[in-house]
């Protein structure tokens, strides 16, 4: 077997892991990065709206700054965020914005004078600055107050992937395309790289590196209607769960996208709502107001979702030979408009439906989208559980998005992730703690391990399917652990995902092939997208309120007083049928934006007495501090700046003033 | 307002693929290529991304081809459907006739059936043409600072030409490509013409024609076309061709 020795092992080729690939080589470590697929065909290229960072450049985004993104993000996550971290995010987010506009990603730009917009379904006009004429420009989204989406036309993802990877082809970093990785190597709680199957050929070799990153993104494809890529089967998030060791969190924190198109459920993206679009029903009325007076259509994303969907079940949904449906109605944003900033999803309504969305109204229904919960990490973006494993990205649990993100939030997090990871993995290497120590012995123990499971594959006499299992757990999670939720369904779910999971140790192979075998792919993989799926239903059985994304409608509100916790999972032994939960407490009295209401969604909830305090607290602090800048007041309440690397800790400037 | 419709008939396609699996000697009895015919019914709103799995799930798990994003974007499904090369995902078999024959892309390394490295062939030609922005001042760029600005037009003129999504369709329809396994193709002289395109490089004509002043580059190309007319993006390959090789004949290389 062929064993590869480097100092950085990266796992996974979207935005986050070479950004964080690029950080690494750039302070002297050798880095491989390993993709499923060529890396400019990652999921990040789906990404089509915008990137959130505060550079207030637009008239849109006039007065925003740090502060602004860091409540509307915290309100989003629906207090389950970790804030910290989402202060470390929403600082960073202008720098890694800049750096990518330096290194080649074509920005949409600000234009000065009169352009005409869409609000409310009304047109108007609007007058942009000279002084900011030229300057990377913002749309508006969702559970935002400014204009803060930054964009490329609608192919955002795909114009920062691209700059992303020839950055990294510029800085020598290979990327073996193909590979996958099936097992972390680890002995004493410290990760010391990976077996990898070739999906070309079928080898099984090994990759020891001194530091390990997840960067596989999301597991969407456990879900049936899903906006995700087919690749996104949560792979690095799982064969991290099966060293026992490293934990995954808020697994449960499933994302629902208010427009993917019925019934294929590929995205368009939230800058159609975000420009100026609406939501229709059967009668043709525009619901939304009726329902959240104030943001409308553009309220968080969790709530969008929830509220279609009680909208179809009030008897509203538009009625086709696939189930029912709403409309998303971008006529009124003119074909310029479309043609200009809309154009992938133009491409799309053309090529799927047949339809041109300047003349016809596009059938969308919310679909699973994103995965907020992930590999549970530090600030850092060490695993909790196993040293020298990182996490970064989607495949992530960082926890800037709590229990729900807001969109443009998921390639900011990328890219600004990887700019901090890649930095922590260079500085573990370069500690002591980077050293390692690993036999042979020990690399071919696991590479046997895998070797013999496949094998098992091969030869068994089982009777199972795994294209049908996996439907079946793909039908089970979207029908059981959806947007709605209640417990007796939930403990239905899990009951057939472990039925599911031990009927998947009885597969059965009409092709025996070792070699680049799609079955035996699917085969090893459904134990693994099924241990992820159990962590999801059984932590929404567990937890029995509804917060952000997770609804239970037997629990409906949000219970702060028994739920500021973070749900951690590990799968202590192989052969466990359930995955171990446990939770970790959020200290409401160090948070710096205690608990509220969101200004959109439910108004009741269940209120911690320490909200109360924190907030007195807060005054009473800044009462404290009357001649102090807003930089003063933040430090005052909840210090951040020193877990940020030196270099990304200076101010961001802006047009305005600092 | 318009609606789903609703299709009542439903054809039996006949769907024929060439297959063939370089690496089964190695582990398998080797079949040859050879074209195998399946019959998948139609149903409505099938995509060849649909056809194709349902084949694999119901028929033969061993047959290889690749999906990434199954939205049109990704570039990972370029094949040659009907002799003409396209994205398979987002061709609808209502638009195709009742036999479709499928056929790996040309021009690449094939890996199995349908399934071709077109990643291995774009990171070279990436890594030949070193598509990326050349700055001496990238190395110490301040990010805490007001971004350069940019014309808006002139962002939006670059944004069109890194609409590429390297699918290899330019490559496949690329009379050259067949005769000249260097050459660049449309898809490596695009990315020229986009570096050329944004101040932010500073590499000067003179550097490009190091890259392509030849015929592995833009003096190859005979103008047959084929790129333009089968590139999914509609890209204006021909143009940017055309005005590249006028650029470059009038450097001094």
């Amino acid at each position: 077997m062929q064993i590869i020795y480097t100092d950085v092992l990266v796992i996974g080729g979207g935005l986050a892991g070479q950004r964080a690939a690029i950080g690494a080589k750039r302070r002297g470590h050798d880095t491989i990065v390993l993709s499923l697929v060529p890396a400019k065909r990652s999921h990040s290229a789906a990404a089509q709206g915008g990137m959130q960072a505060s550079l207030a450049n637009c008239l849109g985004g006039a007065g925003d700054n740090e502060d602004i993104h860091f409540q509307d993000t915290v309100r989003g996550s629906d207090w389950g965020a970790d804030q910290e971290v989402v202060r470390m995010f929403t600082h960073a987010a202008p720098k890694a914005i800049r750096e990518l506009a330096a290194w080649g990603v074509p920005w949409s730009r600000v234009e000065r004078g009169d352009h005409e917009i869409t609000v409310d379904g009304e047109k108007q006009t609007i007058s942009e600055n000279e002084a900011a004429h030229g300057l990377i420009t913002g749309r508006n989204f969702g559970g935002t107050q400014k204009w803060r989406a930054c964009y490329v036309s609608d192919g955002t993802g795909h114009a920062m992937l691209y700059t992303m990877s020839n950055r990294a082809i510029a800085e020598g970093i290979p990327v073996h395309e193909r590979m996958e990785a099936v097992a972390l190597i680890h002995d004493e709680g410290r990760c010391s790289g990976a077996i990898v199957r070739n999906l070309m050929t079928g080898e099984i070799l090994a990759y020891v590196a001194k530091a390990t990153c997840i960067a596989t993104g999301g597991f969407g494809r456990i879900y049936r209607a899903s906006t995700n890529a087919i690749i996104n089967e949560g792979m690095g998030a799982a064969i991290a769960l099966e060293t026992g060791r490293a934990t995954l969190s808020n697994m449960e924190a499933v994302q629902f996208h208010p427009t993917g198109i019925f019934p294929s459920g590929i995205l368009v993206t939230e800058g159609c709502r975000g420009d100026g679009g609406l939501l229709l029903d059967a009668n043709g009325h525009r619901f939304m107001p009726d329902y959240e007076p104030k943001k409308k259509e553009l309220a968080s994303r969790d709530v969008v979702s929830r509220r279609m969907e009680q909208h179809i079940a009030a008897g509203q949904g538009v009625k086709s030979r696939f189930g029912e449906h709403l409309w998303l109605d971008i006529r009124l944003l003119g074909r310029e408009h479309i043609d200009r900033n809309l154009r992938e999803v133009k491409e799309i309504c053309q090529y799927f439906l047949g339809i041109d969305p300047a003349k016809e109204l596009i059938p969308v229904r919310p679909a699973q989208h994103y995965s907020m919960g992930g590999v549970r990490t530090n600030p850092n973006g060490e695993s909790q559980g196993l040293r020298g494993l990182f996490a970064v990205g989607e495949a992530a649990c960082w926890d800037i998005h709590g229990f729900n993100r807001l969109g443009g939030n998921s390639v900011a997090e990328t890219v600004v992730a990887g700019m901090i990871v890649g930095e922590s993995i260079a500085d573990f290497c370069d500690s002591a703690d980077g050293s390692i120590n690993v036999s042979t012995a020990l690399v071919e123990k696991f590479a046997r391990k895998q070797t013999q499971q496949l094998a098992n594959f091969t030869l068994a006499s089982g009777t199972e399917n795994a294209f049908d299992l996996t439907r079946q757990m793909q039908e089970t999670m979207t029908s059981k652990v959806g947007i709605f939720r209640h417990g007796d369904q939930l403990q239905e779910a899990v009951n057939t995902l472990q039925n599911l999971l031990l009927r998947s140790r009885n597969i059965n192979l009409r092709s025996a092939t070792r070699g680049p075998n799609p079955e035996l792919v699917a085969a090893y993989r459904l134990p693994r997208m099924l241990k992820l799926a159990q962590c999801v239903a059984l932590g929404a059985l567990q937890r029995t309120e509804s917060r952000g994304a997770h609804y239970r409608d037997d629990y409906p509100q949000r219970n702060d007083l028994e739920w500021m916790q973070r749900t951690l999972a590990v799968w202590s032994e192989a052969k466990d049928e359930l995955p171990t939960l446990s939770y970790e407490p959020l200290s409401i009295m160090r948070m710096e934006l205690p608990p509220g209401w969101r200004g959109y969604g439910a108004k009741d909830y269940i209120e911690h007495p320490e909200s109360a305090l924190r907030r007195q607290e807060i005054d009473r602090i800044i009462a404290t501090m009357p001649d102090a800048d807003r930089h003063a007041h933040q430090a005052a309440l909840m210090p951040f700046l020193d877990k940020l690397p030196p270099h990304l800790r200076p101010l961001n400037q802006r047009l305005s003033k600092f | 307002m318009n609606n789903i419709p609703l299709a009542e008939e439903h054809r039996m396609l006949q769907i024929q693929i060439l297959r063939h699996n370089p690496s089964a000697l190695l582990c398998d009895s080797d079949k040859g290529s050879h074209l195998q015919t399946f019959e998948v019914e139609e149903a409505l709103g099938m995509t060849l991304f649909i056809a194709l799995n349902e084949i694999r799930e119901e028929q033969d798990p061993s047959l290889q081809f690749d999906f990434v994003c199954r939205a049109g974007i990704c570039g990972s499904c370029g094949m040659i459907i009907n002799g003409r090369p396209g994205l398979a995902c987002r061709t609808l078999t209502k638009d195709l006739p009742d036999v479709i024959v499928l056929a790996p892309l040309p021009g690449f390394e094939l890996i199995g059936d349908l399934s071709v490295n077109t990643g291995k062939w774009m990171r070279g030609m990436s890594e030949h043409l070193e598509t990326w922005v050349h700055n001496q001042e990238l190395e110490e760029i301040n990010i805490d600072v007001i971004e350069e600005r940019m014309e808006p037009r002139l962002a939006e003129q670059i944004y069109e030409l890194e609409r590429c999504i390297e699918c290899g369709c330019c490559i496949a329809a690329c009379g050259t490509t067949q005769m000249r396994e260097e050459f660049v193709g449309a898809a490596g002289l695009n990315q020229i013409a986009r570096f050329r395109l944004d101040p932010r490089d500073k590499r000067s004509d003179a550097d490009y024609y190091e890259l392509i002043g030849n015929d592995a580059g833009v003096f190859g190309c005979m103008t047959l076309l084929g790129c333009e007319d089968m590139c999914p993006k509609n890209l204006p390959l021909a143009t940017q061709i055309a005005f590249l090789r006028r650029r470059m004949a009038m450097t001094t290389g």
